[in-house]
């Protein structure tokens, strides 16, 4: 379960960055396209920020939708599979959102 | 009733201020980071280096072995699994300097740890590095390694699915090698499938039909081996 590893990288990075301060929450934004399930990361949240700043902390996760472009026809569209295939039916298709994994902003006390 | 002076507190709430710090990072900037080094490391060193991925079982290691005894250049190998020496052994056997790296409980090599193995295997300048990734279509897809390709092994006893069932692994490779063709007689597996499932997940990728066991389609793969190095690396 890569979550698990992720999760660390997020827990890692926090603490880095924001030292011994009390973590309230934590915002991430985990794309529709990410390859992440947010309840396997939620479920290692809670694991991992046992005895570390972020103990209690909530997790708050935005799931933005993936977009996609296709170089023939130049048209844009929403995706939420790995099909990727323009209404056109070109599959000469670029991706342009929902494979983001990223911290967003955290709330310290 | 409060301890310091016995008043009433009145129901009120008091709230420790909070405040918010941006982050906007890259959950796997780190690894990420790290991938940048190994890579620059790596053609610095003029080292083709390619993340072999696959269920575990496809044929990675045999088709390992028979690469490097059809090709006249120098190799090294990082076998990923999560236990025993097994498979460094069968390649230590070949000549090649190999490196395990046993993951444990992990189900992918991430950066660091290619990182930390090639300090100890040191590969020749000009030669080709094969990264054995743990066993595993799901995981491994989302670490980037610091390779100059990535080459998928499906063997055809797995069926025409995979493609569409693990999209993160097949989008992101370079090559899909579809190995164990010679079973193709005994088998149902569906050639045109397969083949369009691929497409619709990733039209970009070649695929190559091998059997590391009869050695069929063997040359075409050591053959992409060579011109993508020379492709990537700097002349």
């Amino acid at each position: 379960m890569h979550e698990m590893s992720i999760t660390q990288s997020v827990v890692d990075a926090i603490v880095t960055r924001l030292g011994d301060a009390t973590v309230k929450s934590v915002r991430l934004e985990i794309g529709r396209l990410s390859g992440v399930v947010p309840d396997s990361l939620r479920f290692c949240f809670d694991v991992l920020c046992t005895g570390t700043s972020l103990e209690g902390a909530r997790l708050d996760i935005d799931e933005p939708p993936g977009r996609a472009r296709c170089r023939d026809c130049g048209a844009e569209f929403g995706i939420d599979d790995f099909i990727l295939l323009c209404p056109c039916s070109s599959a000469n298709v670029e991706v342009l959102a929902g494979k983001q994994l990223r911290i967003h902003s955290v709330e310290v006390a | 009733m409060c301890d310091t002076c016995g008043c009433s507190d009145g129901g009120v709430r008091i709230t420790a201020a909070t405040h918010t710090v941006e982050f906007e990072q890259d959950v796997l900037a780190k690894n990420d980071e790290l991938a940048s080094h190994v890579r620059a490391h790596l053609r610095a060193l003029d080292v083709f280096a390619v993340n072999l991925m696959s269920s575990p079982g496809s044929g990675k290691t045999t088709l390992v072995e028979r690469t490097i005894r059809a090709l006249d250049l120098p190799f090294a190998v990082v076998e990923g699994d999560q236990e025993t020496l097994l498979d460094a052994e069968r390649i230590k056997a070949t000549g090649a300097p190999v490196v395990q790296i046993n993951t444990g409980a992990g189900c992918h090599l991430d950066a660091s740890m290619l990182h930390r193995a090639l300090h100890s295997l040191s590969p020749a300048r000009g030669s080709v590095l094969f990264v054995e990734n743990v066993g595993n279509l799901v995981c491994p897809a989302l670490f980037d390694l610091g390779e100059a390709a990535r080459v998928v092994i499906l063997s055809v006893t797995e069926g025409p699915g995979k493609p569409l069932k693990y999209p993160h692994m097949f989008s992101s490779t370079d090559l899909v090698l579809l190995n164990k063709v010679d079973l193709l007689p005994y088998l149902d597996f569906d050639l045109d499938a397969f083949r369009r499932n691929l497409t619709a997940v990733n039209p970009a990728a070649a695929t190559i039909d091998v059997s590391a066991r009869t050695g069929a389609g063997v040359a075409e793969w050591c053959e992409w081996v060579e011109t993508t190095a020379r492709r990537t690396l700097p002349v």
